[in-house]
């Protein structure tokens, strides 16, 4: 709990370090490996459709599969998401149906946020996905007042925000930390270091030996773990969630982890960092390491690897090809919810742009 | 009907709300042991405990940001910053959370918050003594409320409240003190209406805030000439409710907006673009603008004195336009 030291549950014989063993059946072990390679499948395909120009802009999250897969698949019912641009994987573990998730990259009727934002800007009221507005950790003091309200009402649920090494430089980031410590909010802070934002590596973000030691200064637990060991994610946010949720207080988890792609699709990674640097990480790649502990324990075998993979890029496949022959979003809607009831000035301009009089 | 206080019209709509709703919290700088800076949240503390008036550590950003996370999770927090001048260190969240969340979230997600703050001004130098409603007034997605009279701040707060949307609402620091009848009871005032403040033929003055006082002062001078002003106080900036402004020039043909901040890309900028454009025909003069001077508010108190619009000068401008 030092910040320093790093938390890993996988270890290189096929077993589980009994003390950071999140304790997963065989069922759900073997249903994590799916949700991480359907989270890879759903990068590449977005990557490729914007690259085709069939969407507008994507942002992947390959190589910190293990960070949202492992955090999301402890998250309850009632308890609060609100996820950086980046954490398509916590939503969709957390059961956003892939469906929803690809219409929103296409921003046409089928799209739940009803075409107002860009890819990547997911929310779900019904399960307590909260949109980040896209400047950076703004959601950190969000998540710290979802979880007064809920702690003011007495309910068991915790908020979860996750955000990059790039947000611990805002302010958003040390006030949000700040206030939960002070009013011990229930709230699971999730950074996931991914070494770089944008093109600007985390030492240049922050002189400190780690992200996670900063909690120290806030007065509440910092802990490191290795974001690419899903079992250890599973591990340490189980325990800082089940902490919130118990009236405990709130986390700073530092998940260690490694942007294999760009930050999105208007990036070029090879200016800033070299083909062998990548390379390392790639050796230690989360679902490539998940899949050979896997078979070790005699969970999956190659071929049911390949299967899994073939299926997911089957369901992101169907889940495009669904998305993609919704009808555009309807131009009357675009005056919609600006307020809870429309102005009249709105109907007006409505009404004019609509009659081709604006 | 009883003469109480700006400052106490707002504390007894506070109060009522908190009564007659317990998912209404107040949090901010100072809001809860002392009782805020101007005084406005006090015994609120003692009344309704520290859970509830919430003193929070100093970051406005965090304080709007927790208050807009409170009002997604259910609660309807009313957030203070101490003065308008600290806005700017949350105007990411307000600018791009509180105002847009429901329309960029589609409309599944609400953000009933209110956020008080007082402008104003009194020997506070360049950095605190600003006035941006027009800031705020610019944003599709939020409400911009800003009340001259203990009558209409405690109205109008009381719908601020009940509110689904985030409502700015910009009290006045010279205003506190000032006392005027407020109904006994219950009522509560609609957000986005204006109001007629004094009747007249000649001129019609359009104003808001603390400068409808110093215009129906100008008003009681010139009536002693024969000069009857119209004032129009428009209470809400946003949605901004032109018609009793606009029935009014019908009347009289000559209109001058009133503001006390910077007139360029103020408030009175767009009033008079907008009854330029509906009210042409009825003019028979351009409208007049007059507003602060435009250089940073200086501590001195002789140079301060020289800053904003005074009954003198809102005088001095109506006969002109009659001249």
């Amino acid at each position: 709990m030092n910040g320093l030291s790093m938390i890993a549950a996988m270890l290189p014989d096929g077993t589980v370090d009994p003390a950071n063993d999140p304790g997963l059946s065989d069922g759900d072990l073997l249903a994590v490996h799916g949700k991480m390679t359907l989270l890879r499948a759903l990068d590449e395909k977005g990557i490729a459709l914007q690259r085709s120009g069939r969407i507008g802009f994507y942002v992947p999250s390959t190589g910190q599969e293990a960070c949202a897969v492992g955090a999301g698949f402890r998250l309850r019912e009632g308890d609060w998401l609100f996820p950086s641009y980046r954490d398509h994987g916590l939503a969709l573990t957390r059961g956003y149906p892939l469906s929803t998730l690809v219409a929103q990259l296409f921003g046409n009727r089928s799209d739940a946020t009803r075409g107002r934002q860009m890819p990547n800007h997911w929310c779900d009221r019904n399960i307590h996905l909260v949109s980040v507005s896209s400047p950076v950790a703004t959601q950190l003091p969000h998540a710290v007042g979802t979880a007064y309200a809920s702690k003011l009402r007495g309910e068991p649920v915790a908020a979860i925000t996750t955000f990059g090494d790039g947000g611990t430089s805002t302010g958003d980031f040390h006030a949000a930390m700040n206030f939960a410590g002070v009013f011990r909010t229930p709230t699971v802070f999730l950074c996931e270091n991914n070494q770089y934002a944008i093109s600007v590596h985390v030492t240049r973000q922050t002189a400190s030996k780690s992200l996670a030691v900063k909690a120290q200064a806030y007065g509440i637990p910092g802990i490191r773990v290795d974001g690419n060991d899903v079992l250890a994610v599973c591990k340490v946010v189980g325990d800082a969630l089940a902490l919130a949720r118990s009236g405990g207080g709130p986390t700073l988890i530092e998940a260690v982890t490694y942007r294999m792609g760009p930050h999105s699709t208007s990036d070029d990674p090879t200016v800033y960092r070299s083909e062998e640097e990548v390379e390392q990480w790639r050796k230690g790649d989360p679902i490539r390491r998940y899949a050979a502990f896997l078979k070790k324990r005699g969970l999956l075998d190659d071929e049911a690897e390949d299967t899994a993979q073939a299926e997911a890029k089957e369901a992101v496949r169907q889940a495009v090809s669904d998305a993609e022959i919704s009808p555009p979003v309807p131009v009357e809607s675009l005056f919609e919810d600006v307020y809870e009831e429309m102005p009249r000035h709105l109907a007006e301009q409505r009404d004019g742009l609509l009659s081709g009089k604006g | 009907m009883p003469l109480i206080t700006y400052r106490d019209a707002i504390r007894d709509a506070l109060r009522e709300e908190m009564i007659r709703d317990d998912r209404v919290l107040i949090l901010g700088e100072e809001v809860g042991v002392w009782g805020g800076t101007y005084a406005v949240t006090r015994n609120l503390h003692e009344e309704f405990g520290g859970k509830r008036v919430i003193d929070t550590p100093i970051a406005e950003a965090a304080i709007i940001g927790a208050a807009i996370g409170a009002a997604m999770g259910g609660l309807r927090p009313v957030a203070e910053l101490m003065t308008i001048n600290f806005s700017l260190e949350a105007m990411d969240q307000i600018v791009n959370n509180a105002a847009k969340i429901h329309y960029m979230f589609g409309g599944q997600i609400k953000v009933p918050l209110v956020i008080r703050t007082p402008a104003g001004w009194g020997q506070l130098g360049a950095t605190h003594s600003q006035s941006f409603e027009a800031w705020f007034a610019h944003l599709p997605g939020l409400i911009v409320a800003m009340p001259g009279t203990p009558r209409d701040a405690k109205g109008l707060l009381k719908t601020a409240i009940r509110s689904e949307n985030p409502v700015m609402f910009i009290e006045h620091a010279r205003l506190y003190g000032l006392k005027g009848e407020v109904p006994e009871g219950e009522y509560t005032l609609p957000l986005g209406v204006s109001d007629i403040k004094r009747g007249g033929r000649d001129v019609t003055i359009v104003t808001y805030s603390r400068m409808l006082h110093v215009a129906l002062g100008a008003a009681e001078e010139l009536a002693k000439e024969g000069i009857e002003c119209e004032v129009v106080d428009l209470r809400t900036l946003r949605p901004l409710d032109m018609g009793p402004a606009y029935e009014s020039v019908k009347k009289t043909h000559r209109a001058l907006v009133v503001e006390e901040d910077w007139t360029t890309c103020g408030m009175g900028a767009e009033i008079a673009a907008r009854i330029g454009r509906d009210r042409f025909d009825h003019l028979d003069a351009p409208v007049e603008r007059l507003g602060q001077v435009e250089v940073p508010v200086p501590y001195a108190k002789n140079l301060e004195a020289l800053m904003f619009p005074d009954e003198r000068m809102v005088a001095d401008r109506v006969r002109k336009m009659l001249s």
